[in-house]
């Protein structure tokens, strides 16, 4: 196993969530390592833990046990600042509901994440139009949220996911909330990113859409790893999903 | 403890990597309120009114002493009829214990509306205030916007508050005493209510904002974010 090449490393990671006085172990024990520049799917049925797992890689949560590392860091030992750090120059987030900030423009959307990181305000704006020409939205840059459609929203978050040329860009079911055109439009787009920058995708989905742009897709179930495939075995599998 | 230390030394200074300038907040904290004109108002109106209560008890003392300070026996017998204790010596009257009390009472009752009024904003900001920070703000960043646009919302509301207030002191008055009312009061004292009356306003606000931003603040992104909406 190389160590340089894996970009975030999830070792014997469980979960136990306290509902009411009953618990409920989300994930009993993961390990995981993910390559640098891939296009990662995980996939699982709702309840399977899939989105704790994500939350997880991400450093939105902790685990009860074991350990997430990100670029060789234990995330676990990051303080606040450092964690802010690294959601702000290190992951990107895309979300199912889009999440842009509704009292802002889409470009100062964009922008946010680099005023965060310091970045001037003018090579801010430069660099916002650049993303936002980048994911075909370069003339509706002054929209507000509202004035935009569920497509052109994703499309905003996925340049804001951009801003500081993140490493990893987290993808939870980014097409959730599309139908079906749109939802392939935004999976090729950021396959195209992924290509292109490099940029390691990972994403939370049960769109069986992005089984055919995938590097490696991860099979959740009942909290543990069922299986991992590559693109090449995936081929063969597919035929199965379709017949189902 | 080695690797720790290892880990954390190409981090070092953090602190200064993730900044949000103080005009940018400014901005975005401007933005806020004119996004959600209505609620700010409706937020404001009650500390309008509390100050309004405020200034206008003040001044009203204010108006009666500048009549007093005229020394006409006339105008001291009929702000003696209407109510006010003069003292056969002095030349001043102050609120009464009652009136005092009225006055604190309206202020808390108006702070309890904006920590009401503020609570609701922050709920309903769960989800922004989720993205901001998996964006990478830091809490403070959050804290300042809540704090800075509760800065905003008292200047304004305290200062419309003060000059209503000021404005029917003198108003009523002249209704009661006549013109004497008007120009005889001493201006910097009026002046000076008015200040205090706006100074107590912006705290009030700020006062009230402090525990839901703060609990905004420590929120975690993946709690806000689960919020459904």
């Amino acid at each position: 196993m190389s160590v340089s090449s894996s970009i975030v490393r999830v070792s014997k990671v469980t979960k136990t969530f306290q509902l009411g006085k009953i618990e409920v172990q989300a994930l009993k024990g993961v390990d995981l390592e993910i390559e640098s520049g891939k296009y990662i799917s995980i996939m699982g049925p709702s309840g399977s833990g899939k989105s704790t797992l994500f939350n997880m890689i991400g450093g939105l949560d902790k685990p009860t046990t074991g350990k997430v590392f990100i670029d060789e860091v234990d995330i676990a030992q990051l303080d606040a600042y450092e964690l802010a750090w690294l959601r702000c120059r290190k992951i990107g987030y895309i979300f199912q509901t889009f999440n842009i900030i509704q009292v802002m423009t889409a470009l100062e959307n964009v922008t946010l994440p680099m005023i965060f990181a310091g970045i001037p305000n003018e090579t801010a704006i430069e660099k916002g139009m650049e993303l936002m020409n980048l994911v075909g939205l370069g003339d509706r840059f002054s929209h507000k949220p509202f004035e935009l459609s569920g497509g052109q929203q994703q499309r905003v978050a996925i340049a804001r996911a951009l801003a500081n040329d993140p490493a990893i860009i987290l993808a939870d079911e980014p097409t959730g909330n599309l139908d079906l055109t749109t939802g392939e439009e935004i999976i090729s787009l950021l396959k195209h990113l992924s290509a292109e920058r490099g940029v390691t995708i990972i994403s939370a989905t049960h769109d069986f859409k992005m089984l055919n742009v995938s590097d490696q897709v991860i099979w959740i179930r009942d909290g543990r790893i069922d299986k991992i495939e590559d693109r090449e075995e995936l081929s063969i599998s597919i035929g199965t999903i379709d017949t189902r | 403890m080695l690797a720790d230390q290892q880990d954390r030394s190409p981090l070092g200074h953090i602190e200064r990597q993730v900044v949000l300038p103080f005009r940018k907040s400014l901005e975005i904290a401007f933005k806020s309120i004119r996004v959600r004109f209505v609620r700010s108002m409706i937020t404001t109106l009650s500390l309008v009114l509390a100050v309004a209560f405020l200034c206008y008890t003040n001044v009203t003392i204010d108006v009666v002493n500048g009549l007093l300070a005229t020394g006409n026996a006339d105008v001291r017998q009929q702000v003696t009829r209407s109510g006010y204790d003069v003292q056969a010596t002095g030349d001043q009257v102050e609120n009464t214990p009652k009136q005092r009390w009225i006055v604190f009472l309206s202020l808390l009752v108006c702070v309890v509306g904006i920590v009401n009024a503020q609570l609701m904003s922050v709920t309903e900001r769960f989800r922004e205030i989720g993205t901001m920070k998996c964006l990478g703000a830091l809490d403070r960043f959050i804290l300042r916007l809540f704090l800075l646009e509760a800065g905003m919302q008292g200047m304004v509301g305290a200062g419309l508050g003060a000059l209503l207030g000021a404005l029917f002191a003198i108003t009523s008055g002249v209704i009661q005493y006549g013109i004497p009312a008007i120009t005889s009061v001493v201006w910097v004292d009026m002046l000076g209510s008015m200040g205090l009356a706006t100074g107590v306003g912006c705290l009030l606000s700020l006062a009230g904002v402090l525990y839901p931003a703060m609990m905004a603040a420590r929120m975690q992104p993946v709690e806000a974010m689960r919020v459904e909406q």
